[in-house]
């Protein structure tokens, strides 16, 4: 075990399960239990917990505070009820990613960001470096333990488990607050699967006793613990990015596909002068899904791309996918030139193996 | 983890066990547990020539690809098919059916190098 990572509270936990741990974005977490198909399978099927107590949640508040997000993040935050969230981007004044991230407005001038692990303090710095009068920014990224619960059983474990007729619950993309004897718990409806699901905030110290409350209250409906291994093979099959494969501060959003998240028309934000260059340019790369043909090895990161013979790209993300038995990844190839239907090729080992350049997201959950 | 008696190890995980002038090659209960569920097996071709620690073939789990090292100098006279239908058989039965490749060892091959069951149950940390 490497003592230079960081623990979340929920480590021994995952270590009392037999979780295989591994370092991800300066964290000790869990990869696996019993195995990323299975656990893949449950999500799908069932439900699956995960511990996200790595992410980051930065408070912003204060009179000032929507105008400030709103010069900060893509998309609109004048559009959030209180109870409300969206998927939002932190971009740098040339546009391109710094992070993407989870924007809940929790009270009239009070919001909670959702932030990736590895770039909590990169996000605080941007965020305090554009900071006005009447914001203020709290990092409580320390204080907060975090799970999810995703798959088609969540809402029945979690009304369950919180004595909540399932109408009470938030829909999708919204945030509501519990208190219970253990303080605090955040609800948000939200996830990185693709299936309904949840995502909690509560206390580092009460992050054990909600996890083992959902563990009893959701293993007779088939709730298992599960690692990131199955968190990444859920989201690839969704086309969602992540951050430091797919995301960099090199593409855009809308190079990324993002631009549902991109509200250009709502006034200006950090990284709009160089997007609408981009837009009048035309887009040069933009990122598709991938699709191998039969059966090939599973796609890694970095394999490169052809199309009719020639190098056109190389894949920022790839896994075997649980769900359609083939390998899937993404690559950023060309826009014009490799549109959802193109049959390329990828290089794997200096071997090459069709694949068909895909819309994201690749797999469609049979969501309610 | 089993390490059954019968077969020598190499450093890199793969075990052993020999027949006259061929030997069976696989990877240990212990590497099939550290490489979690295996979904493909790219086998090597069938008359290669290897030498002992070359990287002759593949195996991929969901999180990543691990090269698989000849454990002795010889040339590949079988393959298992199987693994191409069903990779998994090297996480049920790494010591039978999941066994991977067999070599003709070449002439005069001294396997003094590998490890004894005992001496690759302390390095993996077993009793």
């Amino acid at each position: 075990m490497n003592s230079a990572l960081k623990h979340t509270p929920l480590v021994s936990e995952h270590e009392a399960l037999g979780a295989r741990m591994m370092e991800f974005g300066g964290w000790w977490m869990p990869v696996q239990y019993g195995g990323i198909l299975q656990e893949h399978q449950a999500v799908r099927t069932q439900a699956g917990l995960f511990d996200i107590s790595h992410m980051g949640e930065i408070w912003v508040s204060g009179e000032a505070a929507e105008t400030f997000l709103n010069r900060m993040l893509t998309n609109d935050v004048r559009l959030l009820g209180e109870g409300s969230g969206q998927y939002s981007l932190l971009l740098n004044e040339r546009g391109g990613v710094i992070d993407d991230l989870l924007c809940y407005r929790t009270a009239a001038q009070e919001y909670l960001l959702v932030v990736n692990a590895s770039m909590i303090e990169a996000d605080e710095r941007w965020l305090r470096a554009h900071a006005e009068q009447g914001v203020r920014i709290e990092n409580a990224s320390e204080l907060w333990a975090g799970f999810a619960i995703q798959g088609p059983q969540s809402a029945t474990i979690v009304s369950a488990t919180l004595g909540l007729p399932p109408e009470e619950l938030p829909s999708r993309n919204g945030i509501t607050q519990i208190q219970s004897e253990n303080g605090t718990l955040w609800v948000a409806r939200t996830g990185y699967t693709g299936e309904d699901g949840f995502e909690f905030f509560c206390s580092s110290e009460s992050g054990v006793w909600w996890w083992r409350r959902f563990m009893e209250m959701g293993a007779s409906r088939g709730l298992i613990p599960c690692g990131l291994g199955a968190r990444d093979t859920l989201r690839l099959e969704m086309g969602y990015p992540l951050n430091g494969s797919d995301l960099s501060p090199e593409k855009t959003p809308l190079e990324a596909g993002l631009g549902a998240f991109v509200k250009m028309e709502k006034g200006d934000f950090v990284g709009l002068g160089a997007l609408k260059s981009q837009k009048a340019a035309g887009l040069g790369f933009r990122l598709y899904g991938l699709v191998m043909e039969g059966k090939t090895p599973p796609l890694r990161a970095h394999y490169p791309v052809l199309a009719r013979g020639e190098n056109v790209g190389e894949t920022t993300s790839g896994a075997p996918s649980p769900s359609l038995g083939v390998g899937i990844g993404m690559a950023y190839l060309p826009a014009e030139g490799c549109p959802p239907g193109t049959r390329v090729e990828v290089d794997i080992r200096g071997r090459r193996f069709p694949a068909i350049v895909s819309k994201r997201p690749m797999y469609q959950p049979h969501r309610p | 983890m089993n390490v059954p008696e019968d077969l020598l190890y190499a450093p890199s995980h793969e075990w052993l066990r020999r027949e006259g002038d061929t030997a069976t090659v696989g990877i240990s209960d212990h590497a099939q547990n550290e490489l979690t569920d295996v979904v493909y097996v790219e086998l090597p071709a069938i008359g290669t020539s290897v030498s002992a620690g070359q990287g002759v073939c593949v195996v991929e789990s969901v999180k990543a690809a691990s090269d698989i090292y000849s454990p002795a100098q010889g040339t590949i006279s079988e393959v298992n098919e199987a693994l191409s239908a069903d990779p998994s058989l090297i996480n049920s039965d790494p010591y039978g059916a999941g066994w991977i490749f067999k070599l003709k060892l070449a002439a005069g091959t001294d396997l003094s190098a590998l490890k004894t069951p005992g001496q690759y149950t302390l390095q993996i940390g077993g009793a």
